[in-house]
């Protein structure tokens, strides 16, 4: 019996009176990408933003099980430590790349900051690691000394996320990773994400609207409707077989291409 | 194998009144390691529903689907996930992939998810194309624009290029030719050979009559005609 | 005397800027917020250096300006003129006379003993400011010593230039904690930040005092393949023959003519008169 990776027990968050999420709960297993899914304001960028230590549940518990498989609950953690996570293991892929990359600094630099955080201090070390992952993510190494600014929104994203794995982390959040791309590109980045997540071994939460995405993604879905969760389990089996009225509801509304 | 108990499903229409429509009540099968089953029945008796329960594809109100020690019905996500990864495998008619990747990465993905290195599964991958008469000059393409037989025989190669232990096949014969159509009948006995317990949907009779040891008629599981 | 306090500000004031000076000495190259008053002249002028020298000057201190070196220039005779007016105190153009210097863009040539204070004018005291501009999250990132940033700036330097292109504020750590911007001194000058005298650096815009203990142990940030290079011209001065002393590039007449000077006027002169003195003494 393996450990979870992520132990997530009760989560609730409130805006005042509104509920931005309750009663959340559910283990990932190092490997696993679950996806949450619902429509605007189900309360699942909000949970993300809790699960990733970017805001502080009312209460509940986020126990991420570190490389020794020693249980620390992360809501409770100092700052330093949570911020220490979160340019080591873990990572958090944005919407808008540019949420995530510093525009003014050149793509190089970009891939180099974690690496640079965490204590490397050889500049050809760097850059050659750089140039490696700016091939990974499919980005001409000629392209190394340009600024995001430059890039095509595909490229930013596949730069965001080369910037994000650079230093090998077990966790990954994405917030609608391939929201703002054309479709065309959208494939080609949730091929090259696949792609990374099997060979990385990583494990993901993924938020998106698209059920496109995490059917190609996602092992596991959960679905959410104001702040709740209302349905969980296998991707397709939920997608395939919802059993809650919202669920029935999101699938059947897809425009069949 | 393959152990199905007293199985039943419905399906409750949330959205049309909360109408609930029993499919299927008191379903049993049974197949053993070498063993190929065929359901039959009308169109709509629940083959595939059955096939799709069997996948965990669809949840089950009651009953069990033991496959390699797997209650398939209560189940969690990952340990189903595993199981079709390692144990479980499904041919269905339809290709579902990223668009964009060539067919033989699509075909080699179940070798590399298992841990095989990349150019073996490639090499494995490239054999069941060229044996199933995929031209090689589509292999570096993606699948997504094939024609409708093309597409099926990529599927069968996804399907077999894993030596899974348990398999569920949906039409693997319909829509191919004579030659392929025979291809894929041989690579079905030399799974059976191997030791694979199978679990088919055949139309085509000929095909059933040769690989089949039994057959089973899901009409008996549709609640109320039993 | 005048009808001013002396040196300008009022009692009060001055004791809540030593308190800053206090703690910055405590914790060296931490930024210690102070509530910076309006002084006679514009920001940009070393309103922050002014307060810290009127802070710390005593009616027997013997005082210096320099700007970029220089104590002919406007903004050094000015600053120079007003603790004259304001304090009474002595001032001097020689960097061994003085017991407190106050200085813009430059560490004298001559090193600086225990019992003198050199006080920087300093423009914008965070090095982390142009790669992150959110105060809130540079505190942080201090506090935390999360200084990854730092390299990154450094890094693009090398990818744009093939060197470490910053010539000046070149950033520096110190005692192993503290990432600190030295104010706009060349890098030339950052080998001299450990050093026997008390630093003090004021940003009066910025409202952030910060501060070097004597023997404080001030290390350049840099690669370990792309070692820092406190690199000057390579010229001797035109008019001294110095080779050790940073050097101003003076262009001479418009047909593109130019010569190499020091910048420290008070080093160069006295090369200037020891030479004149040891030729004088050999003729005799």
């Amino acid at each position: 019996m393996t450990t979870p990776l992520l132990s997530v027990r009760d989560i609730e968050k409130r805006y005042g009176a509104r509920i931005g999420c309750t009663g959340v709960g559910f283990d990932l297993y190092p490997g696993e990408v679950m996806g949450i899914v619902g429509e605007s304001g189900s309360g699942k960028s909000t949970l993300l933003n809790c699960l990733a230590g970017h805001l502080t549940p009312d209460q509940g518990e986020v126990i991420y099980h570190d490389r020794q498989g020693v249980g620390r609950d992360t809501v409770t953690m100092s700052e330093p430590e949570r911020r220490m996570l979160s340019r080591t293991d873990w990572a958090f892929v944005h919407q808008n790349p540019r949420d995530g990359l510093r525009m003014g600094v050149s793509a190089g630099g970009n891939v180099g900051e974690r690496l640079m955080a965490v204590g490397h201090r050889h500049y050809g070390g760097i850059r050659s690691v750089a140039t490696d992952w700016l091939g990974r993510v499919e980005i001409a190494d000629d392209r190394i000394d340009d600024r995001p600014s430059s890039f095509s929104g595909g490229m930013q994203q596949r730069l965001q996320i080369a910037r994000n794995l650079v230093t090998g982390p077990r966790l990954v959040f994405m917030d609608e990773p391939t929201g703002g791309l054309d479709v065309s590109v959208q494939a080609r980045l949730l091929d090259l994400l696949r792609g990374l997540v099997r060979q990385m071994g990583l494990s993901v939460i993924l938020v998106t609207h698209d059920l496109a995405v995490v059917r190609l993604l996602a092992d596991r879905l959960m679905v959410m409707k104001s702040g709740h969760v209302v349905e969980t389990g296998l991707t397709d089996q939920v997608l395939d077989d919802p059993q809650h009225a919202y669920t029935q509801l999101l699938v059947s509304s897809v425009l069949q291409a | 194998m393959i152990e199905i108990d007293n199985l039943s499903k419905s399906f409750t229409l949330h959205n049309q009144g909360g109408a609930e429509i029993p499919v299927m009540a008191g379903a049993s099968l049974r197949v053993a390691a070498g063993e190929c089953v065929a359901l039959t029945g009308a169109s709509g008796a629940g083959k595939s529903t059955l096939m799709r329960m069997i996948y965990g594809n669809y949840l089950c109100q009651s009953g069990s689907i033991i496959v390699g020690g797997v209650d398939i019905a209560r189940a969690e996500p990952r340990e189903i996930l595993a199981l079709r990864r390692e144990v479980l495998g499904y041919v269905s008619q339809f290709l579902r992939v990223v668009p964009r990747v060539p067919t033989l990465d699509v075909v080699a993905e179940p070798l590399l998810i298992v841990g095989e290195d990349e150019s073996r599964a490639r090499e494995r991958a490239a054999e069941l194309l060229a044996r199933l008469n995929i031209p090689e000059r589509l292999w570096s393409l993606s699948p997504t624009t094939f024609s409708g037989g093309e597409q099926q025989r990529v599927n069968i190669a996804r399907g077999f290029a894993h030596d899974y232990p348990a398999l569920l096949l949906d039409e693997p014969t319909a829509s191919l030719d004579a030659a392929n159509r025979e291809v894929v009948m041989s690579m079905i006995e030399a799974a059976k050979a191997r030791g694979a317990a199978i679990i088919g949907i055949f139309h085509d009779e000929a095909a059933r009559d040769r690989l089949c040891d039994r057959v089973v008629d899901v009409t008996r599981f549709v609640p109320g005609l039993a | 005397m005048t009808d001013y306090n002396f040196a300008y500000l009022d009692e009060q004031t001055k004791r809540m800027i030593r308190r800053a000076i206090l703690k910055g000495m405590a914790i060296p190259g931490y930024q210690v917020p102070f509530a910076s008053r309006e002084m006679p002249m514009p920001y940009g002028w070393g309103t922050g250096g002014v307060q810290v020298s009127a802070a710390v000057l005593t009616p027997e201190d013997c005082f210096k300006v320099i700007d970029q070196g220089a104590d002919d220039t406007t903004n050094a005779v000015s600053i120079r003129r007003f603790f004259e007016k304001t304090a009474g105190v002595a001032v001097t153009e020689r960097t061994a006379e003085a017991s407190v210097i106050q200085t813009r863009h430059r560490i004298p040539e001559e090193a600086l003993r225990e019992d003198q204070i050199i006080v920087y004018q300093v423009p914008i005291p965070e090095p982390l400011r142009f790669l992150e501009p959110r105060e809130t999250e540079t505190r942080k990132m201090h506090s935390l010593e999360e200084y990854g940033l730092m390299h990154v700036k450094l890094y693009e330097d090398i990818a744009q230039h093939g060197n470490i292109a910053t010539a000046y504020a070149y950033p520096v750590k110190v005692e192993g904690r503290y990432v600190m911007d030295p104010s706009p001194i060349p890098k030339f000058d950052n080998p001299k930040l450990e050093m026997d005298a008390i630093q003090l650096f004021g940003a009066g815009r910025e409202q952030r005092i910060y501060a070097l203990p004597p023997h404080t142990k001030v290390v350049s940030l840099d690669f370990e393949d792309h070692p820092f290079d406190p690199s000057k011209a390579d010229h001797p001065c035109a008019i001294c023959g110095a080779e050790d002393s940073y050097l101003d590039e003076v262009i001479t007449d418009d047909a593109g003519g130019r010569m190499f000077v020091c910048s420290d006027t008070d080093y160069c002169r006295g090369r200037v008169e020891a030479a004149a003195g040891a030729k004088a003494e050999d003729a005799a």
